[in-house]
């Protein structure tokens, strides 16, 4: 059964890539052996034969070097103009996409597909410009000589002796739809040559000797046939996938170059993907930092870091592991991976060095039992000056180094201080046991100072030894031979010792490294889903990842027009176009990328599942904190951290809208539903009452009865519509217009106000004489006054006694309005003064439950409080606070006599 | 009453408030004018040569201060001002423009009729000589002699707290700002200080007035100033 199934994840992979396909556009590279061979020219005139189906062609870049059958093919085609870019002081011609763009033609030609752009173009390359131009549905035809590929880029230059710079990734040439081989015999291109057809008579000759002999011509062609071959081949195979010709489920290779220091670093990871490339394997570089690599020098740690990103270029993935042990660490890695192959490079250790440490390669293949292990060889070494540069690490900078200064002083002190103490006790102790004393002050120098003080301290401790106290004394020079015994055993065991302790440092040193960069990450990721809104994950995320990096951090969100804004003051740093290019894209753009490297920051998009979340711009203060590959991944990792929490920030504010949304919806149903009730009401019974009076048919003390009716109705309307005025005033945030004045002053007109409302019960005032001036809007606190006392009037029977008080109370005075009615119901004292609330809902007491709430928001926003409260035996009480402070100083008065 | 009928000049642009005053004003002794628009209004002032102009603060066409700006450019003829109830610096504004008195909307006719008496009594004694007397309920004020007297015995004034009531009494039966009486009992460089005026007139309410929590002569106006009611 299995025998006649396809591969599922194959078969989704074609599906997939099918559907990618029928968006974009299509690509055609038009590919050569070398220049000359009339790739241009096939490629304007396959143009031509789409233009004549009547499609829409649009000539972006065509380099015609002044041969005059080429540029006959331009004609009738339409070309574009290029745009002029400034650099460094001259204006230089340059492809112009977002014209391209726009104008959006079917076809467009790019002549040199791996041309390098101006820097302070959109893209570092002119494949990425045609990736663009793909990804708008457009299709490209372009050319390409075989020397640019990357992955033959070291052959061809080996071959011819050029080494070209401008190369193109292997995966862009294996994506393309088609590649149109443009195949001429090296003898008739000499030929064309030598006609002047290629290019202009003078550089001919020039050219000839360098590039054009016969056999690089022939060496080229071949490359370029194989390649194409290469291409075909995949293609067939791709083919019987598809139509399951071959359905063998085989597994896929998997191939790990170990990437080492040397020199030989380009060229192993090339033969790398080569060897993936023909054994359509995946790969993985990988490079093992073991303690002796800490201490590597600048240039070669560089080494590495190249090395892996072209690895990161031509497709593979990558990895830094940590480990002791290179071999071992290396083939645990392999085995978790099912890697079948390793690719590692030649070592050329010396003789000596082969004698202490056992070759990599020796370890691999003594340990390796199931992988192959492939060895590429590299060119003598140059650059081993490089080697001898001095110690300068990442983690040993220059505190430690100035440690290491403070190590050597230490060191000698302790070999002064021990070579005093046994100055001591030599009288009493055999010379061969005080020489323990040494040994112990060499190990705790090492143990605190590292290896180079340890060694230092090792060679003086033998010196003062030999000089001080072995015979003769004061000489270096040696009566008894056995001393010499002494000397070397103390030495080896010294050097031993301080080895020993050093590299446990530096494995200390590596751990805590590793230790803390867990430790940033988990920080970040405890304080971030502790975080409620964007902002204080933008604050969070900047104050924690600017130390971790050591550099500044802008990060950007989007507002809801998709525009992003900076939310930082350090904002002004970042290149919003460049942010909203990284934001659209998806894609990271800025220092260290393809697109606009020469930008000095990096921006890296915040993905999240749902979609982007903004942009995390940093400015790196030291490169190699923020570009290691380790540290890559870590900003990496950090961003996406910020992303996810970024989006759950948006969906809890999602639901906290839908939540305001109904509540202030049930909140205007209610104020609809009372409103309309409370209005009318009132006015039913002026309309019936009034169209009574209109119909004359009522005798004269009636009349006055229906009056007084319609009165009192429209009262209680103008009561209503005031207090709902007044609530969407205090709503709308009025502050209180306050002045110095005495609380009889607004008592007396509260009064005044509602003596209508009171007649019929009985009303007590009760002010205390000396109450001080007080600070407070008279209107807004009147109507306080006034609300309270009208409720009492309302919610007690007739006759009931109602009472005002006010006294001061600390520093407060306390206003209360009682009244020996039934009572506020259990329960609802605080209940009352939200909006809407009344204390009995069926109750036939007109009134919506708006004046407590308007006497909160007053009193409140005078600074005091209000409460209610039941009094004993029966009765309610609410009483309101209003803060009492100093009232500037009065101008002095006498008293005149009569 | 004089036997001459009064002229009034309503400047209201709501009909069925014009409407209504011009029914409560029906009668022998009254003559209404009635203007929709601030123009309008200043146009019939200048032609009709009313006795008493009652202007709505919230005019179509402008600001109602601004009318009664123009007016005092012309006339000291009697202003009555409308206004709603949460307009108390509009009110005070109008007032301190030029304004005699105002006119809380709602407002019943028994009130307004009250305030236009008191404001045509006002203009019709403004050429007489001052009593020597002033009276209200218990009190009586010997305006030449300088003396206060309750229920017939004496009371103690500070010469500030006479100030005051004799401000009080100049402009008896309407509406007197905050800004007006420091202005009149301090001086100009007083009229901010508020609290001045507070803690007087409490003092002058304690000693005048039987419950000085409910008075009944010196009226709070809130938010506005104060008022002394004769009676």
């Amino acid at each position: 059964m299995t025998d006649t199934r396809p591969d599922p994840d194959a078969l989704l992979d074609a599906i997939k890539q099918d559907e990618l396909a029928a968006r974009r556009g299509r690509l055609k590279i038009f590919f050569g052996a070398c220049a000359g061979v009339g790739k241009t020219y096939a490629m304007l005139s396959a143009a031509r034969v789409r233009q004549q189906e009547g499609c829409k062609v649009l000539v972006g870049v065509v380099e015609t070097h002044g041969r005059k059958e080429t540029e006959a093919q331009l004609h009738g085609l339409e070309v574009l103009p290029p745009t002029r870019v400034e650099y460094k002081g001259r204006s230089l011609a340059e492809f112009d996409l977002d014209c391209a763009l726009a104008r959006q033609p079917q076809l467009i030609l790019m002549d040199e597909f791996a041309h390098s752009n101006v820097p302070g173009s959109r893209h570092s390359k002119r494949w990425q410009d045609v990736e663009e131009l793909l990804a708008a549905g457009i299709d490209v035809y372009t050319t390409l000589n075989v020397q640019h590929l990357e992955s033959l880029n070291d052959v061809v230059g080996q071959i011819t002796g050029i080494v070209v710079r401008e190369t193109l990734p292997d995966h862009v040439f294996d994506q393309a739809e088609e590649v149109a081989l443009v195949d001429l015999p090296p003898d008739e291109l000499l030929a064309r040559l030598a006609a002047g057809k290629v290019y202009l008579a003078q550089q001919a000759e020039r050219a000839v000797k360098n590039f054009f002999r016969k056999g690089n011509l022939l060496a080229l062609r071949e490359l370029a046939l194989r390649r194409t071959a290469d291409r075909v081949d995949a293609q067939m195979r791709a083919y019987r996938a598809d139509q399951s010709i071959k359905p063998v489920w085989h597994a896929r290779e998997r191939l790990l170059v170990c990437i080492g220091h040397g020199p030989g670093t380009e060229k192993l990871v090339r033969s790398g993907k080569r060897l993936a490339a023909s054994l359509d394997a995946d790969w993985i570089a990988v490079f093992v930092e073991t303690p002796q690599l800490q201490r590597l020098p600048d240039a070669q740690r560089a080494r590495i870091m190249k090395g892996l990103k072209l690895a990161q270029e031509l497709g593979a993935e990558t990895t830094i592991l940590g480990g002791s042990e290179l071999a071992a660490t290396l083939l645990a890695y392999a085995r978790t991976r099912n890697v079948s192959k390793l690719v590692v490079g030649k070592t050329s250790a010396g003789p000596l060095r082969r004698l202490l440490r056992r070759p990599l390669l020796e370890q691999l293949t003594r340990q390796a039992h199931d992988v192959d292990v492939y060895v590429v060889s590299h060119e003598p070494d140059q650059d081993n000056a490089a080697a001898q540069e001095g110690f300068n690490s990442l983690l040993f900078g220059e505190a430690t180094r100035q440690k290491q200064g403070h190590g050597y002083v230490a060191a000698l002190l302790a070999c002064l201080l021990t070579t005093g103490l046994v100055s001591l006790l030599t009288p009493f102790f055999d010379l061969s046991n005080v020489v323990m004393l040494y040994l112990l002050a060499v190990v705790l120098i090492a143990v605190r100072f590292g290896r180079g003080p340890g060694v230092l301290a090792s060679v003086v401790s033998v010196a003062t030894f030999d000089f001080f106290f072995v015979p003769p004394r004061l000489s270096l020079s040696v009566s008894d031979t056995q001393y010499l015994l002494t000397f070397a055993v103390m030495f080896a065991v010294a050097l031993i010792i301080s080895q020993l302790t050093a590299r446990l440092r530096f494995e200390a040193n590596i751990a805590t490294y590793r230790e803390r960069r867990t430790r940033a990450l988990y920080d970040l990721g405890r304080e971030l889903s502790a975080a409620l809104t964007a902002n204080q994950i933008i604050d969070i995320a900047v104050s924690r990842l600017q130390p971790l990096f050591n550099a500044s951090i802008v990060l950007l969100t989007p507002n809801s027009q998709e525009q992003l804004r900076a939310e930082n003051d350090s904002a002004a740093q970042a290149d919003l176009g460049v942010a909203q290019w990284v934001y659209d894209k998806q894609q990271a753009a800025g220092l260290g990328t393809q697109t606009l490297p020469s930008n000095a920051m990096l921006y890296l998009p915040l993905k999240a599942p749902m979609r982007n979340r903004g942009v995390l711009a940093v400015l790196p203060e030291q490169l190699d904190q923020v570009f290691l590959p380790e540290q890559q991944r870590l900003l990496e990792t950090c961003a996406a951290q910020i992303a996810l929490a970024l989006e759950r920030v948006h969906y809890v504010e999602v639901a906290q809208d839908a939540i305001v949304a109904m509540e202030s919806e049930r909140l205007r149903n209610s104020v609809l539903s009372v409103i309309s009730h409370d209005l009318r009401t009132p006015l039913t019974t002026l309309v019936g009452l009034s169209s009574l009076l209109a119909e004359g048919q009522v005798d004269t003390a009636k009349q006055a009865d229906i009056a007084q009716s319609i009165q009192e109705e429209s009262l209680r309307m103008n009561h209503l519509v005031t207090n709902l005025l007044d609530m969407a005033r205090l709503q709308s945030g009025v502050k209180p217009n306050k002045t110095w004045q005495l609380l009889d002053d607004v008592v007396g007109s509260a009064l005044r106000a509602c003596q209508r409302n009171l007649q019929g019960h009985q009303l007590e005032v009760a002010l205390a004489s000396d109450l001080p001036v007080l600070e407070y809007d008279a209107v807004l606190i009147e109507r306080v006054l006034v609300n309270l006392l009208e409720n009492a009037a309302k919610y007690t029977p007739p006759g009931s006694d109602i009472t005002l008080q006010a006294q001061a109370e600390g520093a407060t005075i306390r206003v209360c309005v009682q009244d020996d009615g039934p009572g506020l119901p259990a329960g609802l004292e605080q209940k009352l003064f939200d909006k809407f609330s009344r204390g009995n809902n069926e109750s036939t007491t007109p009134g919506v439950g708006l004046g407590l709430a308007i006497c909160r928001s007053i009193v409140e926003a005078h600074g005091g409080q209000i409460t209610a409260s039941n009094r004993q035996p029966h009765g309610a009480a609410f009483c309101f606070t209003l803060p009492v402070s100093q009232m500037p100083a009065l101008p002095g008065d006498e008293e005149i006599q009569p | 009453m004089s036997e001459t009928p009064v002229n009034l000049v309503v400047i209201e642009d709501e009909k069925p408030i014009r409407r209504f005053l011009a029914s409560a004003l029906d009668g022998d002794n009254w003559v209404v004018h009635e203007a929709e628009t601030g123009k309008q209004g200043l146009i019939e002032v200048a032609t009709r040569k009313p006795d008493l102009v009652i202007l709505d603060l919230g005019l179509p066409d402008m600001n109602g201060i601004e009318v009664i700006r123009q007016l005092r450019e012309w006339t000291d003829l009697p202003i009555l001002v409308l206004s709603a109830r949460t307009q108390e610096t509009e009110k005070v504004l109008a007032l301190d423009a030029g304004a005699d008195d105002y006119l809380t909307k709602p407002f019943g006719v028994a009130e307004c009729m009250a305030r236009i008496r008191v404001l045509l009594r006002r203009r019709n004694q403004g050429s007489a000589a001052p009593a020597q007397t002033f009276c209200f309920g218990p009190i009586e004020v010997d305006l030449v002699n300088r003396t206060v007297s309750k229920h017939g015995s004496p009371i103690h004034l500070t010469p500030i707290e006479y100030r005051l009531l004799t401000t009080l009494i100049r402009n008896s039966g309407k509406v007197i700002t905050h800004r007006e009486l420091l202005l009149a009992v301090w001086g100009p460089s007083f009229s901010e200080h508020n609290q001045y005026l507070r803690v007087y007139m409490g003092h002058l309410r304690q000693k005048l007035e039987d419950n000085p929590a409910m008075p009944q002569h010196i009226l709070t106006e809130t938010g506005v100033g104060y008022r002394l009611l004769e009676r």
